[in-house]
This record gives C-alpha cells, sequence and structure tokens, in this order.
C-alpha cells in the first residue's frame, strides 16, 4: 500500500495530469455570480451615465454650485471657470467642442481605474480572472500584472498625488457654496441643501482618497523600523484603520459623485429648486 | 439526529469520482468527525490528512461544496439536514489519493525564499526590537500552512505553467514579514518581483477570503510588496527615506 502511493506520489508531482480527474469546472453551489453581477450594473451603469454628463458640456453649474464631474473647470468658456482666464476651446471632429470635464476627468478616472480596489471588483466581474473564488478563469491565457498595459497599474501612487490635488479643488467649489449671489450683484453667505451635498460629497471623496493603500505606504508603510520613525508610524497607524474601510469608501463616494452631478443638473434645468435653508 | 448526504471524492489521480454516503451528524460534530464516521463506518480505506482537529495543523484542507477549507473548523450545523456536501481534495495540487494531496510545490517555493539576514548585534551582544516594529510580521506568523490559499489563487489553480515562476500568497507573507522585519538587511526586491512572481497576482483576495487565520494577506502582505516594488520609482517616498530615514540598511 505505502509502495503504490509513493509510487502515486512520484508520478503525480510531474504536472497537470496529475491533478483529482474533477470534470466539473466548480463545485460551489452557492449564488456566486451575484456580487461580480452587482458590481458590472452599478459600475457599468456610473460610467455610463459620467461618460453621458460630461459629454452635455451643460447644467453642470447652479450657482453656487459646481458639479465635481466638471471640477476644476478650466476653459475660458466654462460656466463658472475655476481660475480666471482659462484654456481656449478645443474644436474636434463630429464631437464639437471638447467639453472641459474632459480636461480633468483623466484624474479621478485613471486614480480610480488602477485603485487596488476597483482593480479587484474588475478583475473578477468584468475580465472574469476569476470571477469568483475556486470557479475557473474565463481564458487560458493569464499573465496578471507583469506585462503592458497591466503593468502601468504600479504607477497607482502617481495617480494618488493627483487625486489628493482635487481634494484640494472640490474643497473650495465646497467653501463657494457658501457664497450664494445676490439678485442685484454682489454675493451673499448662505446654506442651501446643494451646500450640504457638495460638503458630503468632497468629505467621502476624502475618505476614499485618504484611504488608499498607496496613501497608507506612502505616509509610513515604507518604514521598515517603525520606532524609528514615530510620526509616520502613527500616520501608519490611523490610517491602517480607515484603510480598512476602503471598498466602502469606494461605492460610497462613487455613488455620491453620481447623485451630486444629477442634484445640480437638475437645479439648473429648473427640474427642481435648492431650498435654502439660511 | 440530523443526517446528510456526503458526497466524497474517490480514486486517484489516474481515475475516480464523487461517491456518496448517508451518515449521521450528532450535536456539535464537524466535518471532519463526519468524515471519519464515513472512514469508520462504510469506507475503512477512505484516505484522509488530519492532525489537531483544532484548526492549528493545516492538515484536512478540502474544498466543501467548492470552497477550500479546513474540514475541522466547517462546524455541521452550517449545512441543511438532509443535505448533500460535497467534499473534494484541494484541486491545484497532485492528487495522492482521494482527499489527500501531494503539497510539496508549497515546500520547493518555501525553500526558494532568502532567509532572514541578521545586522549586527548591539555592543552588548544581543538584539532588541520594539513590539511596534514587529507587530506587521507576527500577523503572518498566524499561518499554519493549510495551503488553502495557496490552492485557492487562479494563477496556478487554472494555469499550472505558472507554478514555475509563482510562489503564492502564503509565501509573499513570508517575504513581507522578512521585508519588514527590524533587524533584517537584505532587499528582497528581485526576488519577489521576478523569482516569485508577485506580479502575477492580481490582488483579486482569494486567499483572504479562505484564510482560517484571518490573516489579512492582500492587504498587509501582497499590496506593500506592490508598493515597495514602486518605490523604486518613486521620487517623494526616497526623498522621505533618504532625509528621514526608517528603512533598513543593506548589510
Ligand atoms: S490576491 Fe493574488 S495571491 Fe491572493 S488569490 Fe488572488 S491572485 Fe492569488
Ligand atoms: S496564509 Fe492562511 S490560508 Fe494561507 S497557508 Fe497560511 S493559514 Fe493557510
Ligand atoms: S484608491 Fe483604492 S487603493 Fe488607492
Ligand atoms: S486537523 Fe489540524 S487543522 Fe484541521
Amino acid at each position: 500500500m505505502i509502495r503504490e502511493i509513493l509510487k502515486d506520489q512520484r508520478g503525480h508531482v510531474r504536472g497537470a495530469v496529475a491533478r483529482a480527474p474533477i470534470a466539473a469546472p466548480h463545485l460551489r453551489k452557492d449564488a456566486w455570480w451575484a456580487l461580480p453581477l452587482t458590481v458590472v450594473i452599478v459600475l457599468g451603469s456610473f460610467v455610463v451615465y459620467s461618460t453621458w454628463a460630461a459629454l452635455q458640456n451643460a447644467h453642470y453649474y447652479a450657482a453656487p454650485y459646481l458639479s465635481p464631474l466638471y471640477s476644476p473647470c478650466l476653459s475660458a468658456s466654462c460656466l463658472h471657470p475655476t481660475f480666471g482666464g482659462g484654456l481656449p476651446d478645443i474644436q474636434l471632429p463630429i464631437i464639437g467642442i471638447l467639453s472641459p470635464a474632459f480636461l480633468i476627468l483623466w484624474g479621478p478616472g485613471l486614480f480610480r481605474l488602477s485603485c487596488y480596489y476597483y482593480r479587484k471588483a474588475y478583475y473578477r466581474s468584468f475580465w472574469l480572472a476569476p470571477v469568483a473564488c475556486a470557479v475557473p478563469d474565463a481564458r487560458s491565457k493569464y499573465t496578471g500584472e507583469t506585462r503592458f498595459p497591466l503593468i502601468l497599474q504600479a504607477f497607482h501612487r502617481y495617480t494618488w498625488y493627483v487625486a489628493v490635488l482635487f481634494i484640494v479643488f472640490l474643497t473650495w467649489d465646497s467653501i463657494l457654496a457658501f457664497r450664494f449671489p445676490v439678485p442685484g450683484g454682489g454675493h451673499t453667505f448662505g446654506i442651501g441643501i446643494g451646500t450640504f451635498v457638495l460638503w458630503i460629497n468632497v468629505i467621502l471623496l476624502a475618505w476614499y482618497t485618504f484611504s488608499c493603500h498607496a496613501c497608507r505606504h506612502v505616509c509610513g508603510g515604507h518604514v521598515d523600523v517603525f520606532s524609528k520613525a514615530q510620526t509616520r508610524y502613527k500616520l501608519w497607524h490611523a490610517i491602517t484603520r480607515i484603510n480598512e474601510t476602503h471598498p466602502m469608501s469606494a461605492w460610497v463616494s462613487l455613488l455620491w459623485v453620481g447623485f451630486t452631478d444629477i442634484y445640480i443638473r437638475l437645479v439648473s434645468m429648473g427640474v427642481i429648486s435648492d431650498l435654502r435653508i439660511i | 439526529m440530523p443526517t446528510f448526504t456526503v458526497r466524497v471524492f474517490r480514486g486517484t489521480a489516474k481515475g475516480g469520482d464523487f461517491q456518496d454516503y448517508r451518515v449521521e451528524s450528532d450535536e456539535g460534530m464537524v466535518l471532519l468527525d463526519v468524515v471519519h464516521r464515513v472512514q469508520a463506518t462504510q469506507a475503512n480505506d477512505l484516505a484522509v490528512r488530519w492532525n489537531c482537529k483544532a484548526g492549528k495543523c493545516g492538515s484536512c484542507s478540502a474544498e466543501v461544496n467548492g470552497k477550500p477549507r479546513l474540514m475541522c473548523m466547517t462546524r455541521m450545523n452550517l449545512f441543511q439536514p438532509d443535505e448533500t456536501i460535497t467534499i473534494a481534495p484541494i484541486r491545484t495540487f497532485p492528487l495522492i489519493r482521494d482527499l489527500v494531496t501531494d503539497v510539496s510545490y508549497n515546500y520547493e517555493k518555501a525553500k526558494q525564499i532568502p532567509p532572514l539576514r541578521l545586522k549586527p548585534p548591539e555592543p552588548d551582544g544581543t538584539y532588541r526590537m520594539m513590539q511596534d516594529d514587529i507587530d506587521r510580521a507576527q500577523e503572518f506568523h498566524k499561518c499554519i500552512e493549510c495551503f488553502l490559499c495557496q490552492t485557492v489563487c487562479h494563477v496556478v489553480r487554472d494555469h499550472e505553467e505558472n507554478k514555475k515562476a509563482f510562489a503564492g500568497p502564503r509565501y509573499f507573507i513570508k517575504i513581507a514579514g522578512l521585508e519588514m522585519h527590524p533587524l533584517d538587511t537584505l532587499n528582497r526586491t528581485p526576488f519577489y518581483r521576478d523569482a516569485a512572481g508577485v506580479g502575477l497576482c492580481n490582488i483579486t483576495k482569494c486567499c483572504t477570503e479562505v484564510c482560517p487565520e484571518h490573516i489579512h494577506i492582500t492587504d498587509n502582505g501582497i499590496i506593500p510588496l506592490k508598493e515597495r516594488m514602486a518605490d523604486e520609482v518613486d521620487p517623494i517616498v526616497w526623498l522621505l527615506r533618504k532625509f528621514r530615514g526608517g528603512r533598513k540598511e543593506p548589510a
């Protein structure tokens, strides 16, 4: 008996043929497809909506609120230029004038695209590699993140540096959301529902941005001997706490950005009116 | 007492199939007990590896209803009475017989990891470490080498050809623990980039999902390794390290 097992074992270490001859690709009985399907629907809807909204080049500003999809607004023709002056319009064939949203959306776009959490989400749900644990990959070839273009995911760090700048701009927009125009000219302090919408938006985005794995690493994770770098150790400790909630922040902040844009769009179109509290 | 049907894989790599056994389970039993009852009463030659029955030796790994888990930590009240429970051997490794696989791939990978290279001792001839310095590595030391993470990892589970250049999640946390060790002096970046193949991992986190020790394999081990690779092209971290220190000195 023992001899037979050893003989078997020697034969088995050679290659794939030596695995258990089980025909079924997987043996899971639970609803393993439910989560990836939900991700496809929610993430897909957001991408479709935000692309549509970015193409509109209209209804992204309802004084004093600027939609996060158009902030910072860099074109001279912006409804609300973030800086005075601004860039000249870019004329494209077929599309016409390039919406100012496209001048900036690559920033948050690349940040989310290379985010460790979103990578997990779309590698599973869209790439099907693997669609669920212990369910086989859809494709037979697999090189992970070792080749172009996926090797570029290693630059997530740089997209984080850019994302931090966006938090600065969006905080500025939220401060301006207290500054309402007065009919005869000039401005007055005020608070509307939109002010809350914008503040919640920037707070959620800051939660997402500062719970990022690259942030956790840059702020302290790169240290080998923590006791010799107390400030970075404390920072790392704090970020580790919020890093555990990073997937949640990814979804909540994404949905709120969409909601903020819809809110401002509807106010600007006159479909709803913004309730002034003060 | 509830009765279950357990559908157990029987056979070798040359051939085999699932066989059903009707078996009663008593209050408080775990799946390994049920398998032992099958072995005692209906299939005396059923091959199953186990040792501690306490979730600490890492021997009883199997795939239960398609999910890699420890049989001794799978309580029977997880299942509906009368349910059919499928038990397969872990599928990424060569089968010896029934539920027993040859996991030597893992031992080969372990041997390749450059071990701790200590810095010189302090003047009094001793070494000192602060708890803060060693916490990160200690999480990884909880590993019981059950290889559930290794079997679920699609990089080798679905692509046998990757076994050559991929150490797997269990060894990524081993390497991460060494890299973060306060007394170590070796830089293993070229090793885990090229020989251990950390780039093949696409951080889809199945290893973390199945780990019975709840080690944050991906968040605390693999992602930090990927970030350390990125440090080599990041001027900001380079400056931080140059002027603020905190990174180990090469020997
Ligand atoms: S996260 Fe990486 S190492 Fe872990 S199972 Fe997925 S691909 Fe494998
Ligand atoms: S890391 Fe977890 S799943 Fe992997 S071998 Fe260790 S204990 Fe098992
Ligand atoms: S933003 Fe998700 S990991 Fe960096
Ligand atoms: S028998 Fe030791 S872990 Fe299950």
